[in-house]
């Protein structure tokens, strides 16, 4: 590992991490408006508003930061940057291409991957408390209720990957990846990815941000560039949490000519589950913050068991 | 056991890539917005009215039974991951099989029970 080759993979990632979130987004602009026939975004940049962002970008940048007066100023502050940064250290872990396509392959990678996970959800509870609002403590408190319901089908049903690869590194489990794993790992991937979603409280599970009850839930006091980065951290979790499922699920980079083309399969994979996401979006209305519970408790939580069980015998009566 | 940690160095230095990314956009914030602060402009926000009463309210916590739910399971979950790694593994076989469903038939019991008891009801 030589400094140069150090110093390329970290620029990718990080041109990654501010490129792919952007394309998510403007996707998000023009799917949802062809959905609802509508065109969306169509005078930035000329052609077809590809650069709507760009231009919210700038206006983000110019607009006053304000905090309110009552408000837990450090706290409050520095809720964006817990909420963005976790989804940029997640990506280092994650496999691209087949013969060391990842930034740092860790050995206890899966672990590592949920662990910082589960921490950008700490930004918005900062955020939720430390406005000092009474709508943005209800949407903090929403979204760590969601987190706790959501985090054990999560981790339930990325053990049960562990299980069936034996590793707990992502190349490691990319590399024993065989393509029956798709029929035999399906449910887990259904309840991994669905759990992704709650974690991201994007609709149907949007109930910590629901404008009609809460304005905008912990958001509700953020303006100018601290909001900017709040809503870049979405974006960037859509893209985590579809890159995940794709790699620990959908076979990452396997695919035809996979070793040359390894990383147009992943990004392709995680193009279509990022797809998946705005659909969802449009589709289906938001559940209520019970209903959410209840989903979680009573139908994600015995799948997943019942992924791991079934996982546990294939596995023993195969080896 | 040093090749184990020195990928973390690379996540150590992310780290740092990513604090200063942060930094330095806050700091060219600062520099390009304007700044007028006025009175009403620092009022909490509540559609348009004058703020009522507290900020930090009261509310009632109805999930805290779920955080003790998630805290039993999350704990014995963490325990599958380096089970995961091993449980197949020539010589283990059919008896981590076996030991494998008295984990999950723990963990059923343990949520049938709550549901039971009318935990999983949110009112």
């Amino acid at each position: 590992m030589d400094v140069l080759d150090t110093v390329w993979r970290l620029l990718a990632l990080l041109v990654a991490f501010l490129v792919l979130p952007l394309l998510v987004g403007q996707l998000e602009h023009k799917v949802m408006a062809h959905m609802q026939g509508r065109l969306g975004p169509m005078y930035a940049g000329g052609f077809h508003g590809w650069a709507q962002l760009v231009a919210d970008g700038v206006k983000f940048a110019q607009k006053e930061d304000v905090v309110p007066a009552r408000a837990d100023r450090r706290v409050f502050q520095l809720a964006p940057a817990v909420a963005l940064l976790p989804y940029l250290l997640v990506l280092v872990a994650v496999p691209v291409a087949p013969h060391g396509g990842v930034v740092q392959a860790l050995d206890a990678g899966l672990f590592f991957v949920l662990a910082v996970l589960g921490v950008g959800v700490l930004g918005s509870l900062m955020g939720g408390w430390a406005s000092a609002n009474k709508y943005s403590l209800l949407g903090g408190m929403r979204t760590a209720a969601q987190l706790m319901a959501y985090e054990l089908p999560m981790l339930l049903a990325a053990a049960s990957v562990a299980m069936a690869a034996g590793t707990l590194s992502l190349p490691g489990i990319l590399a024993e990846w065989e393509w029956w794993w798709l029929p035999w790992q399906i449910v887990g991937g259904f309840v991994f990815f669905v759990a992704g979603l709650a974690e991201l409280h994007r609709p149907p599970f949007d109930a910590p941000v629901a404008d009609s009850e809460i304005i905008f839930g912990a958001y509700t006091e953020y303006t100018g560039l601290r909001f900017a980065l709040f809503l870049l951290a979405e974006y960037a979790g859509i893209v985590v949490v579809s890159a995940l499922t794709a790699v620990l699920f959908l076979g990452g980079w396997h695919g035809p000519f996979a070793d040359g083309l390894g990383w147009v399969w992943t990004l392709l994979k995680t193009a279509v589950l990022s797809f998946v996401v705005i659909w969802l979006r449009v589709s289906y209305p938001r559940l209520r913050a019970d209903q959410i519970q209840r989903f979680a408790w009573t139908v994600l939580v015995p799948l997943a068991l019942a992924q791991i069980a079934l996982t546990g015998v294939v596995k023993v009566v195969l080896s | 056991m040093p090749d184990y940690f020195s990928g973390y160095s690379v996540v150590g230095l992310v780290a740092v890539v990513g604090v200063a990314f942060v930094a330095v956009a806050f700091a060219a914030g600062h520099l390009l917005r304007p700044v007028v602060p006025t009175r009403e402009k620092m009022l909490t926000y509540e559609c348009g009215v004058d703020p009522v009463g507290e900020d930090w309210a009261h509310t009632q916590v109805r999930y805290y039974v779920y955080a003790f739910l998630y805290v039993v399971f999350a704990v014995d979950s963490v325990f599958l991951f380096p089970w995961a790694t091993v449980f197949a593994d020539p010589g283990f076989g059919g008896v981590t099989l076996v030991e494998m469903f008295v984990f999950l038939g723990f963990l059923a019991v343990g949520l049938l029970y709550a549901w039971k008891k009318g935990v999983l009801e949110w009112t």
